[in-house]
Parts: C-alpha cells; sequence; structure tokens
C-alpha cells in the first residue's frame, strides 16, 4: 500500500481509455474532469482480482464528483446537480 | 408502499433446500442451481445445512434495519453524526452487521438530495437494507438514473424543486450508499419506533421521501 | 467499444416499478454465492462473479433474470478455478432432469 496520490478537492481526469477485460470505470465518465470529493481507501486492483490474481499492490480508491452539465451536455437540471463516481487511482491524471 | 420482506420469516423454516419452487416443469436455470448446488454437497464444499442458514441470514436483513438506524439519527443528534463519520461503528451499535461492506452514508438536506445506482451492475446495502427491488437492477434505471435522475424521480412520484442540487451515487467499486432520508416536519416528539415506520426503503435508495402518512 | 453491461446514461424507457419476493431458487443462488465467497472457501469473488456476468453474451444478458445471469456466472467460475468439472457438471445435470420427470426431486 503506498500513499494516495491525490487529495479532497484536487481536480482530477479521468483516463479515455479502451479497455479490454473487467474494470470498474464507467465509460460515461471517461475524458470527464471531476475534483475528488474523498479517498475511499486502498482496495485491491477489480481488474486483476476478476481474472482470480491477488491485485496487489493495492490501489487507492477515490470518490470523485462531477457537475451534471458538464459530464451531459443536454443535461436537464440546475447547475448545482453532480454526479459521484468511484475511481481507482489509475484511472485518473492531474486536471 | 409494499416494501415488506418480513412475512417470508413464518414459513422458511419449513422449507428444506431442495424443495421445488413449482409444480411446473423447471427451467434450465433452476436445473442448474440443483446440480452445482449437489455437486458441491457431494464433494463437501457446502453442506445442505450452511445453505439453509445462509437464506435464514438474508431473510433477516430487510429493510426496517436500515429504517431503525434512520430513526434513531433522527432522534440523537450525536449518534447522527456518529453515522455519517463512522458508519460501521454506528450501525454495529445498533446491532446491524455491515460485513464487510463499506458503508457510506449520505444525509439529505434542505440543500441536497441524494439518489443511489449502480450503473455497471446492481451493487445495494445487502446488509443493511436486503435483497434490492427489482426496478433497480433493471436496465431503465441503470441506464437513466444518472443522466435523468431528476426525471426517473419524477416518475416514482418524487419531484425535486431546483434549489435542492441532486447528487447521484454511482456505486461502481467497493462502497455502498445508504441515504439519511430528511426528517419530514411535524414529526417532532414521535418514537423512534413510529419515526422508524415511515422511513420506508425507497427513501433510503433516494427515490422517495419520508411522508406523515 | 460499450461493452453492453456498461449501460450508465444509454437511452432506455420509463423505470417499471416492479419486484417480486424473490422464489426459494433464487434465494438458493444468493446463499451459494454467499458462502463460496467466504474467506474459508474463496471460491469466487465479487469482481469474478462480475467477469463471468459480462461474459454473457448481450441478448442473452437481456434474455435472463438477475439470478439466472448470477448461476451461469457462479458455474462459470466453479469451472474455471477446477473446483468441478464439465463432466460431473454434464452428468449431474442429466441426472436432475432425468429424476425430475421420474417425479423424485
Amino acid at each position: 500500500m503506498s500513499q494516495a496520490r491525490f487529495q479532497p478537492g484536487d481536480r482530477v481526469k479521468v483516463r479515455n481509455a479502451e479497455v479490454v477485460g473487467h474494470m470498474r470505470t464507467p465509460r460515461y465518465i471517461r475524458g470527464h474532469e471531476g475534483e475528488v470529493e474523498r479517498i475511499c481507501g486502498f482496495f485491491a486492483n477489480p481488474e486483476e482480482l476478476a481474472y482470480n490474481r491477488h491485485g496487489l499492490p493495492k490501489r487507492a480508491l477515490y470518490r470523485v464528483r462531477f457537475d451534471q452539465k458538464k459530464v451531459w451536455p443536454d443535461y436537464q437540471g440546475p447547475a448545482g446537480d453532480t454526479v459521484d463516481v468511484e475511481i481507482y487511482e489509475h484511472w485518473l491524471d492531474k486536471a | 408502499m409494499s416494501t415488506h420482506h418480513d412475512h417470508d420469516h413464518d414459513h422458511h423454516d419449513h422449507k428444506h433446500p431442495t424443495q421445488p419452487d413449482v409444480d411446473g416443469p423447471l427451467t434450465y436455470h433452476q436445473r442448474l442451481e440443483i446440480a452445482v448446488r449437489e455437486l458441491l454437497i457431494e464433494k463437501g464444499i457446502v453442506t445442505a445445512d450452511e445453505v439453509r442458514r445462509a437464506i435464514e441470514a438474508m431473510d433477516a436483513r430487510t429493510p426496517a434495519q436500515g429504517a431503525r438506524i434512520v430513526a434513531h439519527a433522527w432522534a440523537d443528534p450525536a449518534y447522527k453524526k456518529k453515522l455519517l463519520t463512522e458508519p460501521r461503528e454506528a450501525s454495529l451499535e445498533l446491532g446491524v452487521d455491515p460485513g464487510v461492506t463499506k458503508l457510506v452514508v449520505v444525509e439529505n438536506t434542505d440543500k441536497v438530495h441524494n439518489l443511489v445506482v449502480c450503473t455497471l451492475c446492481s451493487c445495494y446495502p445487502r446488509s443493511i437494507l436486503g435483497l434490492p427491488p427489482d426496478w433497480y437492477k433493471s436496465r431503465a434505471y441503470r441506464s437513466r438514473a444518472v443522466r435523468e435522475p431528476r426525471k426517473v424521480m419524477s416518475e416514482f412520484g418524487l419531484e425535486i424543486p431546483d434549489d435542492i442540487a441532486v447528487r447521484v451515487h454511482d456505486s461502481t467499486a467497493d462502497m455502498r450508499y445508504l441515504v439519511l432520508p430528511k426528517r419530514p416536519k411535524g414529526t417532532e416528539g414521535w418514537s423512534e419506533e413510529k419515526l422508524a415506520a415511515i422511513v420506508t426503503r425507497d427513501t433510503m435508495i433516494g427515490i422517495a421521501e419520508a411522508r406523515i402518512p | 467499444m460499450r461493452q453492453h453491461h456498461d449501460m450508465g446514461g444509454e437511452p432506455a424507457g420509463r423505470v417499471e416499478k416492479t419486484e417480486h419476493d424473490y422464489a426459494p431458487w433464487e434465494k438458493r443462488v444468493d446463499a451459494l454465492l454467499v458462502l463460496l465467497s467466504d474467506r474459508e472457501r474463496s471460491l469466487i469473488r465479487t469482481d469474478e462473479l462480475r467477469k463471468n456476468i459480462e461474459a454473457i453474451g448481450p441478448d442473452a444478458y437481456e434474455k435472463m433474470s438477475y439470478y439466472e445471469r448470477w448461476i451461469t456466472s457462479v458455474t462459470a467460475n466453479l469451472l474455471q478455478r477446477g473446483a468441478i468439472t464439465a463432466e460431473e457438471l454434464s452428468r449431474k445435470l442429466a441426472d436432475v432432469e432425468r429424476r425430475e420427470k421420474e417425479g423424485l426431486l
């Protein structure tokens, strides 16, 4: 287990990557910028666990908050609406 | 709202694990369940008794557990604070074991309304609320709750004014979300038992508000 | 390419407020998963369950019910882990079918 690269309040961008196999980063949020809301903890990598490997070292998992109006150009609702998504550190870059 | 699964308690004890479900022919997947279970029992990997006990444990988890937690949080500000910051400990304090679940409790206020979904599968705080309703697992809910939450809530009869922010939680990984609904006005002085009775499952998913009946 | 289970934001119809009391066989599937994934047995992890469900083709995924997907995934995992073999399973399935016909289930 290492230190978390990002802290609450940091602006981050989700990698817009194509992946083959199991992963937990929904497609709709890839490429979007958001703000780290909290560090959820450190967890084994699900992309490895899915294939019965240990998934170590553990990765930092973040809850990242995104503005709905930026995620969905046609979003129907006021500016303050948000969506929180849990994202593993290796899916995030500094925004 | 028909959210009660408690009535199973009356009769599930009498069910043998291999009892057929219906009189008609079994489906392929029902036969598959029987075959896999029998193989696992023959190999000594599980026992019939363990299966029965696991079902009993699951039947014991109902939204009433969550309702008790919410009612206590409404009645006791110190407990509410603990529930929001140390949800696991707070839940255990009331005898509800979150198990391996990493619980996150999100509070509805005059400024924020929370709604929970899992777009990738159907993650749900099972250890607190029991098994999820079918609609929570449906394609329509999983697809739309994240993109047009206000419309979906409105289809459930819940209108959120524009001066309240809607915060959707997509439980994509290891956290499980429980909504702490807003305590309705006019419930001052109510006992926790009376309060718990108006905390439905849907209020703890965020698709409904607690209301005085 | 979007995988079919990854449906956040996709167009879909009205949410039907459906629910049902789970059938005994569905509860048994749930129980099997709980037991097989406990620390002692550790024969399936949540992410293996998810991976095998995601591997179900898009058409079958739509047609199958929730616990139909689960038993399919659990079975696949037991085969992948070597806890059961395909031959054992096919013989057992034939046996279950025979007993059902003879009214012995």
